[in-house]
């Protein structure tokens, strides 16, 4: 049954093959950053592009532009939180000692961790 | 159970749009919190131990980067069934919807090649905390993976018959929800070493 | 299982055919009757929780004797039994009740539709969280018994079975309250759907009574926050049974994680059931005083303003963990902060009293009772959100006494208040009048007996979460305290008989209470007592003229003017 309250939905959507497109484009130059060498170059293209990705998904694909307002409002408020939880958390968790305190299994990173076996695959 | 009818309240819309995808969208809210806080967490612990670096050197970008590959086609069928859908064609969106169910499988699929692989070279959960951090997000999202399979083929089964054809749409937006999770989960455990 | 049958929007003119007794009760779809299924259950393991507080407390005054009914409390067991009071009392009881029974039950009703929009998994979500109850029971018969790490379940204690020797208890408490947060997690998204789309024609959002709103924006506070600590639970669960590290600070995790994991959760989460609380005083106090509420428009924002601040204060439950201090500042900050909207929602309740025709009846007895008893666990809570004094009076009695003043006030009185309030319509008949305020006398004067003491044994040393004072003599002048705090638990406890005997007598046998005996305006009165399956005939769902509070109009010859009642 049509839902009449979204007549916006028949509307000139994009060509979606052309946004996979972009998408699988994109996808390259994330997994080619790493070769190029600099590391900040890496986190841009794979993060970065990350971002770009997830809202060419989000606008094209879910349609959320198109949407009632607080949708996105939603979505947005919920990642919001989730940077509040980082900011509160990271002081404590990123650090490898403090006033009195230390971590000493961070800061010699145990010799249990395995090495990698024959065919070191990449 | 039989009185389970739907109910005049699931007809509404006082908020201006579908209860069902009013309810997706939430569920997807709820989602990012639960992911967030993993993801967050995995992020600080990677942050402060310089040798994770070392271990995430295991992952194999090129199994990750063809998982994404097929997330991302899966997604392109799921909106093109929501599209078929749209224009009333219960078949052709009961069809893209295998299609990508067929995606989510052989994501399974190569997941489970991939995890075989490296737990019997010795990089079980238990070997780090990178590890630890590895399967447990991508454990998360797999089962997610799973969840949203077998809910399209619920959504197929009764769309093939031209019925319930809005629930497309809604196991749509859930669909690219999970691929969109996979797009920060690949660089974080695959590109980033 | 069979399919339901597709109906099309409109119903026809059948009623739903006869369902059996255990389809209609057991496997309910009805939110009504999901919503006593949640409020017995809460009930039953209040009864469960406060028998554990009856139990340590007696451990407290009388130290080393054979508690009556229960036996000789162990260390060990004393654990067991704070930590499961705690648990369930939060978890089991508090949510359940306010969030789960008085919201499925009013939503619809108060905004005029048939059901919830999605009625199975409703049901699903009892389901679940009756299992989720079920595990927490079970877990106190495996071997090693249940968890005694605290509700807060920090590791290692908690993650490691040889720390906390209870292997098994241990993880099927985390089970238990992931079952519960997914149960939640189902109910908030019915809740918030409903309530946004399902509302009667020509009911705005600012006509939504104060209760919805309020189980709405708990829900949705809920449904933001307890996400990291899903996933910190699973961590969790992989360190107690698969041996990961993800908290284990001698290979490479950090407990100070989890902490923060939890207490981002739960500090939203004191507000969750605070909401709901805040809202049946809200619809009580506007009833009984036939005025109107002071400032709506002002009460949403800033309910919604203190919701979004509540992400910001977490903290403060770590003062002393040793977090970096220059955290501990800026959480000291937002703490104090938050204290100023929650204050002025007190105030606006004040001015919704004010030159208002007043009538004592039991709801609106424990509806005043939440507001003075709530003050003092608030402003007992400014002493707690300064890091400095927090240095002395973290893990002291002095906590404890403060979140029971707030808890008690929102589980215990915000659930008297409620029942009491919409008993009428739940069950058609009316209570006691009488026993009801007996009831409230007793219940109010001994629970201020039981936790003023605390304060004071607090402030003087009382550690938390000490099972035998008397190994520490210099905190011997508290013990008397502490016997005058245990007694008057007992008389609290036993005076709850007044309200079981009240409510199973009066279901059966009280007055019969036609459909508004309150004269209230809002819309769940305009349905019969108690509401049928579908609430209103199909054709005969209510539509909304005016907002929730229309008393004492000057234009009208009745002082109250029901929503659904045309111009």
């Amino acid at each position: 049954m049509a839902d009449h309250a979204h007549a916006a939905d028949a509307h000139a959507h994009p060509n979606y093959v052309k946004i996979w497109g972009i998408l699988v484009a994109l996808l390259c130059v994330s997994v080619a950053g790493p070769f190029l060498g600099h590391p900040i170059v890496t986190l841009i293209t794979a993060f970065g592009i990350a971002v770009v990705k997830a809202y060419l998904v989000a606008k094209h694909f879910m349609h959320i532009t198109i949407e009632k307002r607080f949708i996105p409002y939603i979505i947005l408020t919920m990642l919001v939180f989730m940077l509040l939880f980082f900011a509160g958390t990271s002081p404590d968790v990123m650090k490898k000692d403090g006033t009195g305190w230390e971590k000493p299994s961070w800061k010699t990173p145990a010799a249990h961790a395995p090495a990698a076996h024959e065919g070191a695959h990449h | 159970m039989t009185a389970a009818a739907r109910p005049i309240a699931t007809t509404r819309s006082s908020a201006g749009l579908a209860t069902g995808k009013l309810a997706v969208w939430w569920v997807v809210g709820s989602e990012i919190v639960i992911f967030g806080g993993l993801l967050a967490s995995y992020i600080m612990y990677r942050l402060a131990h310089d040798e994770f670096a070392q271990q995430a050197a295991h992952t194999n970008v090129w199994i990750g980067t063809f998982n994404t590959l097929v997330l991302l086609s899966s997604s392109l069928s799921a909106v093109l069934a929501h599209q078929a859908a749209e224009h009333g064609d219960g078949k052709k969106a009961a069809r893209l919807l295998w299609v990508t169910i067929g995606g989510a499988a052989t994501f399974i699929i190569v997941k489970t090649f991939e995890w075989t692989m490296e737990i019997t070279h010795g990089f079980t959960i238990t070997s780090s905390t990178f590890w630890s951090f590895y399967y447990t997000a991508a454990g998360l999202h797999a089962l997610h993976v799973i969840a949203g399979g077998v809910i399209m083929a619920i959504v197929a089964a009764a769309a093939a018959r031209n019925q319930e054809l809005h629930r497309v749409e809604l196991i749509g937006i859930y669909w690219h929800f999970v691929d969109v999770v996979w797009i920060f989960l690949f660089p974080l455990l695959y590109i980033a070493k | 299982m069979a399919h339901p049958v597709e109906h099309p929007g409109h119903h026809d003119a059948h009623p739903h055919p006869e369902q059996g007794w255990v389809s209609k009760y057991l496997f309910a779809t009805d939110h009504k009757i999901i919503a006593m299924q949640y409020m017995f259950t809460g009930m039953l393991l209040a009864l469960l929780a406060g028998f554990f507080a009856y139990v340590f407390r007696m451990q407290m005054a009388f130290p080393g004797m054979e508690v009556p009914l229960f036996g000789l409390v162990t260390p060990n067991r004393y654990n067991v039994l704070i930590t499961n009071h705690g648990a369930i009392m939060v978890f089991w009881v508090a949510m359940p009740v306010l969030i789960a029974a008085f919201g499925n039950f009013l939503i619809p009703l108060m905004i005029g539709c048939d059901d919830m929009v999605f009625p199975r998994i409703n049901r699903l979500s009892y389901q679940i969280f009756f299992l989720s109850a079920v595990v927490l029971v079970c877990s106190f018969f495996v071997e090693g018994g249940g968890f005694g790490g605290a509700w807060t379940f920090y590791p290692p204690l908690s993650a490691k079975g040889g720390y906390s020797l209870t292997p098994l208890g241990s993880s099927l408490f985390v089970l238990a309250i992931a079952l519960e947060f997914v149960a939640f997690l189902l109910g908030g998204i019915n809740f918030i759907t409903t309530a946004m789309n399902s509302r009667a024609p020509g009911m705005r959002l600012w006509d939504l009574p104060i209760v919805v709103w309020m189980i709405v924006v708990a829900s949705i506070l809920f449904m933001a926050s307890v996400g990291p600590l899903i996933a910190g639970a699973v961590m969790l669960f992989f360190d107690q049974q698969i041996g990961t590290a993800f908290f284990d600070p001698d290979k490479g995790g950090d407990p100070i994680l989890w902490q923060h994991l939890f207490w981002f959760f739960g500090h939203p989460e004191v507000y969750v059931v605070l909401f709901p609380a805040l809202g049946i005083v809200a619809e009580i106090i506007t009833v009984f005083s036939r005025k109107k509420l002071f400032a709506y428009k002002t009460v949403i924002y800033t309910v919604l303003g203190t919701g979004i601040l509540s992400f910001t204060v977490w903290a403060h439950h770590q003062f002393v963990a040793g977090i970096d201090p220059r955290m501990a500042n800026i959480f000291t900050i937002t703490t104090l902060l938050i204290s100023v909207p929650i204050a002025e929602m007190v105030f606006v309740y004040i001015a919704t009293l004010y030159g208002g025709s007043i009538t004592l009846t039991t709801p609106m007895l424990w509806a005043l009772a939440f507001l003075g008893e709530f003050l003092i666990g608030g402003v007992t809570g400014i002493f707690l959100g300064a890091s400095g004094a927090d240095i002395y009076l973290h893990d002291t009695y002095f906590v404890l006494a403060h979140f029971h003043y707030t808890f008690v006030p929102i589980a215990i009185i915000g659930t008297f208040a409620g029942v009491t309030f919409w008993f009428p319509k739940m069950f058609g008949r009316m209570m006691n009048g009488l026993v009801g305020k007996v009831h409230f006398w007793i219940t109010i004067i001994a629970f201020n007996v039981i936790f003023i003491p605390l304060f004071v044994t607090g402030l003087a040393g009382d550690h938390r979460r000490i099972y035998d004072y008397t190994q520490y003599p210099d905190l011997a002048m508290n013990h008397d305290l502490r016997v005058v705090a245990t007694v008057a638990l007992v008389v609290m406890l036993l005076a709850q008989v007044l309200f079981l005997w009240n409510f199973i007598y009066s279901m059966f046998r009280g007055a019969n209470a036609g459909k508004n005996p309150w004269r209230s305006n809002t819309l769940e009165w305009t349905a019969d007592s108690p509401p049928p399956h579908g609430n209103w005939p199909p054709d005969a769902l209510p539509s909304c003229y005016r907002g929730p509070y229309e008393y004492s109009h000057p234009d009208r010859k009745e002082d109250y003017w029901p929503q659904n009642a045309p111009a």
